[in-house]
Parts: C-alpha cells; sequence; structure tokens
C-alpha cells in the first residue's frame, strides 16, 4: 500500500481554510462564526503536520507550532463566548443582524 | 546565562512584576480604595519606564526565540511612556469604576505581549506576543459590561483579530513549508520568491493590514473605536498600532528582504488607499472618537510610504514617527475621553464653542489637532517630513506619483482637521459643555503630550539619536 502523498493532505487543509472563511462570510449567527474560525485555525494545524512530517522530518518545529495554535484558539474561544455571553444579556440575541448599532 | 537573562528581559520582567503584584492586591483580604489603587498604579507605570530606560543590552535568547537591542529596548520605552499617559488620562473614568485592578491585568498583558513580539525573532515567538497582545484587548473593548454598544465592539474586534491570525498563520505554515525554518535570520537566506512564497507573503501582509487597519482591511477600526471606552480606544490606535508597524518594518526589512521588489509595489497600492479612504471617510464623521478612527487609518497610509523606503533612514522616521503620534493622538484622546467620561459626549456638534466653558481643553485639543494634520511648527509635520523623505527618496516614478497622492491627501486632512477647530473657536451653542473640573493627573497627561509635541519637532538631536540606533541595512 503507497502511502497519502502530501499534495492530498494540502488540498484537505486547503479546502478547510476556505469552507472556514466562506462559513465566517455567510453565516450570521456568531457561535457559528467562531465555528468557522476555529476551522480556518485547525486548517493550518493540518498544513503545519504534515510538512513537518513529510517535508522536514528531522524537525519539530512545525509540530509545536501547531500545539501553540491549539492552545491559543481555547483561549480565543474562551475570551470569544464570554463576549457572546455578555452581548446576549443586552440584545437577547446571537445574531449579528441584531447587533448592528455602529455603522458607517 | 541567568544574567543575560535577567538583563535582557528587563522590560518584559518589570511589566510581568507589576501584573503579579496588582494579582496579589485583587486577592488580597484587604480591598483597596480606587484612588489608592490608581495612585499606586500610576507610580509602578512611572517607575516601569524609568527602568527601561538605563541598563539596555544587546544579545539573544533561547536559540534566537528573543532578542534585544537599542531599537527593541526604545520601542519599548515608547510603548511605555504611551501607557503611563493612557493610565494618567484613564484616571477620571476608571475613578468610580469597579473593576480598576482587572484594568490594568489586562492593559499590562497587552504591553506584555507587544514586548514579546517586538522582541522576536522567530515566527512562533512573533505569533504568541501577537495573540497575547490582541486577545486581553478583545476583554478591555469590552470593559463597560452592560453597555451595548461595548459588546459589540468587542466581538467585532475578536472575529476579526481572530479570522487575521487565521490569515497570517496560514501564510506563516505555507513559509514554514517552503523553506522549512521559522527562524528570522535563517529565512532572509531560504526565500526564494517562487510563487507559494509569494501566496504566503500576501497572506502574512493581510494578517499584518489587518492589525495596523490597513484598507482594505480597515472595516472593524471605526466601529471598534467608537464602541470601545475611549480609554481603550486610544490605547488601541497608539499603543496597538504603534507596536505592530514596528514589528511590520522589521520583518520586511530583516525577513522579506529577498521580496523587496514585490512589496514596495504592494506597499504603494495599500498606502494609497488606505490614505485616500481614511481621509474621505473622516470628512462625514460626526462622532470624534469615529473621526479619530478614520484619521489613525490615515496616518498608516503615511507610515506606509516611510516603510517602503527599506533603509536606514526608513526604520528611524517610522520610530521617531510613531512617537510623535504617541503624543499627538494621546492629546486629541486625552481631551475626547475626559468629556466623554464626565459629560458623556462624543460628537462634533457637542464641542460647539468649547472655547468658551473650557479653554484649556481646546487649546490642547487644537494643538493636537494641528499635529496630526502636519502644520511645521508641531512635530507632526517633521514625522510627515521624514517619512516622505525615507519613502519617496529614492526619485523612481512611482515615487512621484506616489508624493502627489500623499499632498493631495494632506489637503484633505488639513480640512477636516480645521473643521473640528472651527466648530470649537468659531461656532456658538446654545447648550455648550459646561465648564469642567478637570483630575490634576489629566492636566499633567495633557501637559506631557503638549510638551512632546512641541518639543520633539524642535530638538533635532531626537531624531538623530533614533537614526543612531536603527540597524543599517
Amino acid at each position: 500500500m503507497s502511502p497519502v502523498p502530501v499534495t492530498h493532505i494540502l488540498f484537505v487543509s486547503t479546502a478547510l481554510f476556505f469552507i472556514g472563511m466562506y462559513g465566517l462570510f455567510t453565516r450570521r449567527n456568531m457561535i457559528t462564526m467562531l465555528m468557522s474560525v476555529e476551522l480556518i485555525l485547525n486548517s493550518v494545524n493540518i498544513n503545519f503536520v504534515a510538512f513537518n512530517k513529510y517535508l522536514y522530518p528531522g524537525k519539530l518545529d512545525g509540530i509545536f507550532f501547531s500545539l501553540f495554535i491549539i492552545t491559543i484558539a481555547a483561549a480565543e474561544a474562551a475570551v470569544a463566548i464570554a463576549i457572546i455571553i455578555n452581548l446576549y444579556r443586552s440584545h437577547h440575541s446571537i445574531d449579528v443582524e441584531d447587533a448592528g448599532e455602529l455603522k458607517y | 546565562m541567568l544574567n543575560d537573562f535577567l538583563v535582557l528581559m528587563k522590560q518584559e520582567l518589570v511589566v510581568t512584576l507589576i501584573i503579579f503584584i496588582l494579582l496579589f492586591i485583587k486577592v488580597g483580604s484587604k480591598e483597596w480604595k480606587n484612588e489608592k489603587l490608581l495612585n499606586t498604579v500610576n507610580v509602578l507605570l512611572l517607575l516601569n519606564f524609568a527602568a527601561g530606560c538605563i541598563g539596555n543590552a544587546e544579545g539573544s535568547l533561547f536559540n534566537e526565540m528573543f532578542i534585544g537591542n537599542a531599537i527593541t529596548a526604545l520601542e519599548k520605552n515608547i510603548l511605555n511612556l504611551g501607557t503611563f499617559i493612557i493610565s494618567l488620562q484613564s484616571y477620571a473614568w476608571l475613578k468610580n469604576h469597579k473593576h480598576v485592578a482587572e484594568f490594568y491585568m489586562l492593559l499590562l498583558s497587552t504591553l506584555l505581549g507587544m514586548f514579546l513580539m517586538i522582541s522576536s525573532g522567530n515566527l512562533l515567538m512573533f505569533y504568541l506576543g501577537l495573540e497575547l497582545s490582541s486577545i486581553p484587548l478583545a476583554a478591555l473593548a469590552n470593559f463597560d459590561l452592560e453597555q451595548r454598544r461595548s459588546s459589540e465592539a468587542a466581538f467585532k474586534y475578536i472575529i476579526s483579530s481572530a479570522f487575521s491570525s487565521g490569515l497570517l498563520l496560514f501564510g506563516i505554515s505555507l513559509v514554514f513549508g517552503t523553506t522549512g525554518t521559522l527562524v528570522f535570520s535563517e529565512l532572509s537566506a531560504a526565500l526564494n520568491g517562487s510563487p507559494l512564497q509569494l501566496f504566503a507573503f500576501i497572506l502574512l501582509i493581510a494578517g499584518f493590514a489587518f492589525k495596523i487597519s490597513a484598507v482594505p482591511f480597515h472595516l472593524w477600526t471605526a466601529d471598534v473605536y467608537e464602541g470601545a471606552p475611549a480609554s481603550v480606544t486610544s490605547y488601541l490606535s497608539v499603543i496597538s498600532k504603534g507596536a505592530v508597524l514596528f514589528v511590520f518594518v522589521s520583518v520586511l526589512y530583516k525577513v522579506f528582504r529577498p521580496l523587496a521588489e514585490t512589496w514596495y509595489h504592494l506597499l504603494f497600492v495599500v498606502s494609497a488607499a488606505t490614505m485616500i479612504v481614511g481621509n474621505l471617510f473622516a470628512i462625514r464623521q460626526n462622532n470624534l472618537k469615529r473621526f479619530l478612527a478614520f484619521s489613525s487609518i490615515a496616518q498608516v497610509g503615511f507610515v506606509l510610504i516611510g516603510i517602503s523606503g527599506s533603509s536606514q533612514t526608513g526604520s528611524a522616521a517610522v520610530v521617531y514617527f510613531i512617537l510623535i503620534y504617541v503624543f499627538s493622538n494621546l492629546a486629541a484622546f486625552g481631551v475626547v475621553s475626559l468629556i466623554s467620561a464626565l459629560t458623556n459626549k462624543e460628537t462634533i456638534d457637542d464641542y460647539k464653542a468649547l472655547y468658551k466653558t473650557n479653554p484649556l481643553l481646546s487649546w490642547a485639543l487644537t494643538i493636537a489637532l494641528f499635529s496630526l494634520a502636519g502644520v511645521p511648527p508641531t512635530a507632526g509635520f517633521f514625522g510627515k517630513f521624514f517619512l516622505l523623505i525615507a519613502g519617496t527618496g529614492k526619485g523612481l516614478v512611482l515615487s512621484y506619483v506616489w508624493i502627489t497622492i500623499a499632498a493631495l491627501n494632506l489637503i484633505v486632512s488639513f480640512y477636516y482637521y480645521l473643521k473640528i477647530v472651527k466648530a470649537i473657536f468659531m461656532d456658538s451653542n446654545t447648550t455648550p459643555i459646561q465648564r469642567l473640573q478637570i483630575p490634576a493627573v489629566s492636566k499633567l497627561a495633557l501637559f506631557i503630550c503638549l510638551a512632546g509635541i512641541v518639543l520633539t519637532g524642535l530638538f533635532s538631536f531626537v531624531y538623530e539619536y533614533i537614526y543612531s540606533l536603527s540597524p543599517v541595512f
């Protein structure tokens, strides 16, 4: 059985990146938007791990980088959800269309 | 080894120490009065600034993860000074706030992140510093918990900063894939300008452009600046933006030097668009915070001209401009945040006939606006002058186009800056802002800013000192 070539993995990660971007721009629910951002960050993780394993097997930089990304994404999600909860208290909605006081 | 660590990371360690002192004060059994706490913090921040000015060394730590030299120390001192001034200015707002200690803990965490980012010599360290400086800022933007606009601004900030760091990370991952290293000094040798590297480079620039709010990634700026509390807005527009600009210069000059041809043209397009959009949108604003947001977008366009110079002059001009920008923008924001904290008024119409009741604030705001516009006796003129020299001094055809666009934009910017001066001095108002009791610390902050605006322009050794510290390229 031949191993999976690196291009296949890069295809998956790039697709994930653009799915995340699409979701961020089209979805109107704040939690879903946050999930889309997480998709983007995870596509980067796949990239790092794949590059490290296939191209630079002697190094650990990529793997460490993806570990740090996972940690920081968790911190970011925590703050973002705290903000969303606070916003829900005043707006009674987590639809971005309802939070539109600041314009132009 | 330990000695190196203590000396090189001195500024970071002092900031960390202050964060821990505040933490102990917060969790301690004795409740501190707000005034006492604020005075303590201001003294600590002054000590922090003083400690940063003495005994700086050159060197690198942790396999070039952390690099310290004279210019990074100077940049950190500028940020320290700015944070101290902002802390003085927020006195009126924080005096009656419930969460003073938390405010400073978050604020200093972001400052620590910026320090690490400025000193980074590795893309991993750079990313960690960037996130440490932007995540707590989102919490700060939501610091007035019960205000609707504050939470909306915070949500917009965290989503756009998360998205921009996503773009940046994708760029970094492709850089790692094509070169196999993350260390700055090795990267510049490994870059060869292949299409994949150019794509990665564009993504990285997009990430940076989000943080410095350059067009086309400027849309979050005005909303966040308007919704966030005024002190946080001034921090966002001066300190956070200044820190990212410092890093932008060093990353472009050190790491992406092989792609200099590419980013010269890229900077031209981005800077022209940033100046035009920033200026045109600033004209139609009525809210002063929103107005200052667009004016700060336009200023970034000028900084990008200076960055394009890719020389010692370019690097020195950017640091010099940021120093002046700290003084002039903080003076403007100081007046706005003071009036906003005391009377809750933020629109230009409210400022009509301000001179009749509050002459000191009027003069401070006027001098600050003159400096932002770049009128000769103030320092703002020299800041822009050096930026234009650094960027367009090469005499290429593009330089002439560029300087024409900059000149036209300067004229437009005079119109909207002076419009506010006219409102303050010449217009009449049936319900003017009443005579305000200005706290002594706020006065002190204003005087520091005004002295900075006048003196950095008058004494040439400030620029010469920065120039002598800037690295030769």
